[in-house]
């Protein structure tokens, strides 16, 4: 084959993600402005009214909003008990030894279940025993999404802080314990602080999962349209009222779902951003 | 006051230790539980039938469950819709992320490149549900039917950044003095390229496209508003078609057919920890 | 040669990484107070594995074990809590580790904030100046104490870790060729500071400068093979070596 002509194919095939890329922002876009420029962009954001009879038609992202944020900061907080001892086991306790090779399959194995099997199993198992527990009497709601969605990212958040863990030089850890530190200390004061940074930017790429995580949490969230009152309320995110709705959903009502879509998109693409510009500065250091 | 603040760090060291192991161990009591129910659940259900014969009716459930008998049918029309889209879908996105990764690893240093990259890592973090949305759009509104084409591009997308990256730190990582001995010998830019890096990084790149099979394999959410889903075992791929995970949320929804989530919900497992399992162990291999 | 009341006594310590392999072999050997003792020898010979084993750093590594007794004033370390032992006996490697994300001055407190000392900020002041004047350090550093220590040039983050070793009152300071990575001022620098500090501490030191060792140490031993060849006065060994390995090595038939 003539070298030319591969260069340009190589080259033609590169053109297709910015081709995809600017074609979903052109598109949602465009498909959204129905909805923005009838309610306007802040009203739109900022009302709590989802309301779909014909004519007095109301379509307001605010419960969404509130019920993906709500969902993602609980599940980051009921995942950082779990992912953090993980990377800790190892980055740093069992480091290149057989026990943690057979913790890092396990939360290998966790991230490869489809996100639907999460859902079923949240539903069927984890359910009844919230409604047994008199947390909440449907079962359902904001606080069973986000633990279910926190099993889901603990394997995202663990396994690159445990790299940035295990990248903090021997030389340092050993100039600590030479001043006769205990291994707690060193995590303290020296894992922690050198490896930080990294961690932290582990923790912003697993947000930026959670944020977009749809059928685990359609299946468990109990998709109602209202502001949530309470953590176990339920509610909606921005991706489960999509998924709920977006099949029967035409008009104004369609061109707000792709509205939020939009959104969703800009805020995730926005979190991965930072994520992976702290990840690049972490590395250098 | 020394020995006693001797004791305490030592306390807190120790009990720092028990605490790690004890919520790291922990982390694996849900895998334990879903694989478990899945398994103890789907087991029973699981039978020739089940993987030959098409989603029955909401009716034919509804008598059989009436008559106090074990639903008919199975889930052979999800599986032929998945490997249908999936094939279609890894056809085009093969060679596509496979150049487009290469082409990134050989011009690392050019701003398009860059450029380019960053749009690989937006498009992977991108959820899935609004791969969907734009599917919806692109494929479905203009062929005016949902269908296993959109199905299929949906996939396409999605397992498009995971190629191209795979591919592109593989080639990353071979020897310069592979690609200079190649050219060396007279060979042509595109014949060291084709016969020489690819083959050379075959393992690494077909671990990616493992992981990306097995990543787009449960994906639900953006097949529902581009695949839709049939009760009825069919090939055409202009019309709505049947796939796994849309089988399952079917289950889910609705009451008579509940008997059958199980059972597609081991399959589907199976299915993604066998590709899990052997993209690891090939990329184990190929790295030693 | 007589060694009256050492501060460090090595009794038959074996250290071995893996069965039936040892790196050092039944080393008999006993360290005399205020005073720097040079360890020598071709890399490999083992000489750092037996001073880390001083500091008990082989506990970090599962796969080591020592045997034998390691006596400090007469106590057998291996029988004691590594960080009890590890602050009376500090420790300076040979690439200097300043904390990265640790100021100059907090570098220097390092040892107490580690051990979980909590101290006045008058204490932490006079502590921190008293160190870093020890290691000649402190007029050149004193105004910027706020920084990182890694912005230090080699030699300076080299003192800094002998400061903050100093800094917790160690009887012993072990030093594992503390100036391989520095540059020929930057080493004289060192070695100067080590001959004034012998004062308040017991130096031993690994290294494979021979001209270092002459210069600096009272006494020297020199290993080979794991095994300890000859422990002597310098004057003596440097001049009139009593085996044939240990001539071979300093005559530079032997590196």
């Amino acid at each position: 084959m003539n070298d030319k002509i591969f260069k340009i194919v190589l080259f033609t095939a590169a053109l297709v993600i910015p081709f995809i890329c600017g074609g979903i922002i052109y598109s949602l876009t465009i498909d959204a402005s129905d909805a923005i420029s009838h309610f306007g962009f802040f009203e739109f954001l900022s009302s709590s009214e989802w309301d779909y009879t014909p004519g007095k038609e109301q379509y307001g992202a605010l419960p969404f909003i509130t019920g993906t944020l709500l969902t993602t900061l609980l599940a980051l907080l009921f995942c950082i008990p779990f992912s953090l001892p993980v990377s800790l086991f190892v980055g740093e306790y069992f480091k290149g030894t057989r026990m943690a090779e057979i913790l890092s399959t396990v939360t290998d194995l966790l991230a490869g279940i489809p996100s639907i099997i999460y859902g079923l199993w949240g539903f069927y198992m984890l359910r009844p025993i919230i409604m047994a527990l008199n947390i909440s009497p449907q079962g359902s709601g904001i606080l069973t999404a986000a633990l279910v969605l926190a099993i889901m990212i603990v394997p995202y958040a663990a396994s690159l802080s445990a790299e940035f863990i295990k990248m903090v030089p021997s030389d340092l850890k050993e100039g600590a314990y030479s001043l006769g530190a205990t291994r707690a200390e060193v995590i303290r004061h020296i894992v922690f602080p050198v490896a930080g940074s990294g961690v932290f930017s582990s923790y912003i790429l697993a947000i930026g999962r959670a944020l977009g995580e749809t059928m685990t949490v359609t299946m468990l969230i109990g998709n109602t349209n209202q502001m949530p009152d309470s953590l176990t309320a339920t509610g909606n995110t921005m991706a489960s009222i999509i998924a709920n709705q977006f099949g029967e959903a035409d008009g104004l009502k369609l061109s707000a779902l792709i509205a939020i879509g939009l959104l969703l998109f800009c805020i995730t693409a926005i979190i991965n951003m930072i994520g992976k510009v702290l990840i690049k500065r972490a590395r250098i250091v | 006051m020394q020995t006693h603040h001797l004791k305490r760090r030592q306390f807190i060291n120790r009990l720092l230790f028990v605490l790690v192991c004890f919520f790291a161990a922990l982390t694996s009591v849900p895998l334990l539980a879903i694989l478990g129910e899945v398994l103890f659940r789907g087991y029973s259900q699981f039978s020739w039938d089940f993987i030959t014969e098409s989603t029955p009716t909401a009716f034919k459930a509804m008598q059989a469950i009436a008559a106090g008998e074990t639903i008919p049918g199975g889930i052979a029309n999800g599986i032929v819709g998945t490997l249908l889209m999936l094939a279609m879908a890894t056809v085009v996105a093969v060679p596509v992320g496979v150049l487009c990764g290469v082409y990134l690893a050989e011009n690392r240093k050019s701003k398009f490149a860059n450029f380019v990259s960053y749009l690989t890592d937006l498009l992977q973090g991108t959820p899935s549900v609004i791969i969907g949305i734009i599917t919806y759009i692109w494929v479905v509104v203009p062929m005016k039917t949902y269908s296993a084409i959109a199905g299929s591009v949906a996939l396409f997308i999605m397992m498009l950044p995971l190629i191209i990256r795979s591919t592109e730190e593989t080639v990353k990582i071979l020897p310069a003095s592979l690609k200079e001995a190649g050219l060396a010998l007279g060979g042509t830019y595109s014949k060291v390229v084709l016969k020489i890096q690819l083959p050379t990084a075959f393992g690494g790149i077909f671990t990616g496209i493992l992981l990306a099979v097995s990543r787009v394999i449960g994906e639900t959410a953006p097949l529902m508003f581009t695949a839709l889903g049939c009760s009825m075992l069919r090939w055409d791929v202009d019309k709505p078609i049947a796939a796994v995970p849309l089988l399952i949320w079917e289950f889910f929804n609705d009451p008579n057919l509940q008997q059958l989530i199980w059972g597609a919900s081991l399959f589907l497992l199976i299915f993604v920890l066998m590709l899990n399992i052997t993209a690891k162990k090939i990329a184990k291999k190929w790295k030693s | 040669m007589e060694i009256i009341e050492p501060i460090i006594e090595f009794k038959n310590v074996c250290v071995s990484y893996a069965k039936n392999t040892m790196a050092v072999k039944y080393v008999n050997a006993a360290v005399a107070r205020n005073s720097i003792t040079a360890i020598m020898g071709p890399s490999g010979c083992g000489k750092s594995t037996l001073l880390r084993a001083a500091n008990l750093m082989h506990m970090l590594y599962p796969n080591i074990t020592v045997g034998g007794e390691i006596l400090l004033n007469g106590k057998n370390i291996l029988d004691m809590e590594p960080i009890e032992v590890r602050r009376r006996v500090g420790m300076v490697f040979q690439r200097p580790t300043p904390f990265p994300t640790m100021s100059i001055y907090d570098n220097v407190l390092a040892g107490f904030s580690l051990n979980g000392i909590r101290l006045s900020k008058s204490q932490k002041e006079q502590i921190v100046e008293t160190s870093l004047r020890n290691v000649s350090l402190w007029d050149e550093v004193k105004d910027v104490l706020n920084k990182k220590g890694t912005f230090l040039s080699g030699g300076q983050q080299q003192r800094l870790c002998i400061a903050r070793a100093l800094a917790l009152k160690p009887d012993v300071l072990l030093m594992d060729e503390p100036t391989s990575a520095l540059d020929p001022i930057a080493t004289k620098h060192i070695e100067e500071l080590l001959v004034q500090l012998k004062d308040e501490v017991t130096i031993l030191i690994v290294t494979h400068n021979m001209g270092q060792a002459k210069r600096i140490s009272e006494r020297s031993m020199f290993m080979y093979l794991g095994e300890l060849i000859e422990y002597d006065d310098s004057a003596k060994m440097f001049t009139d070596p009593r085996d044939e390995r240990t001539k071979a090595y300093l005559t530079g038939k032997m590196g």
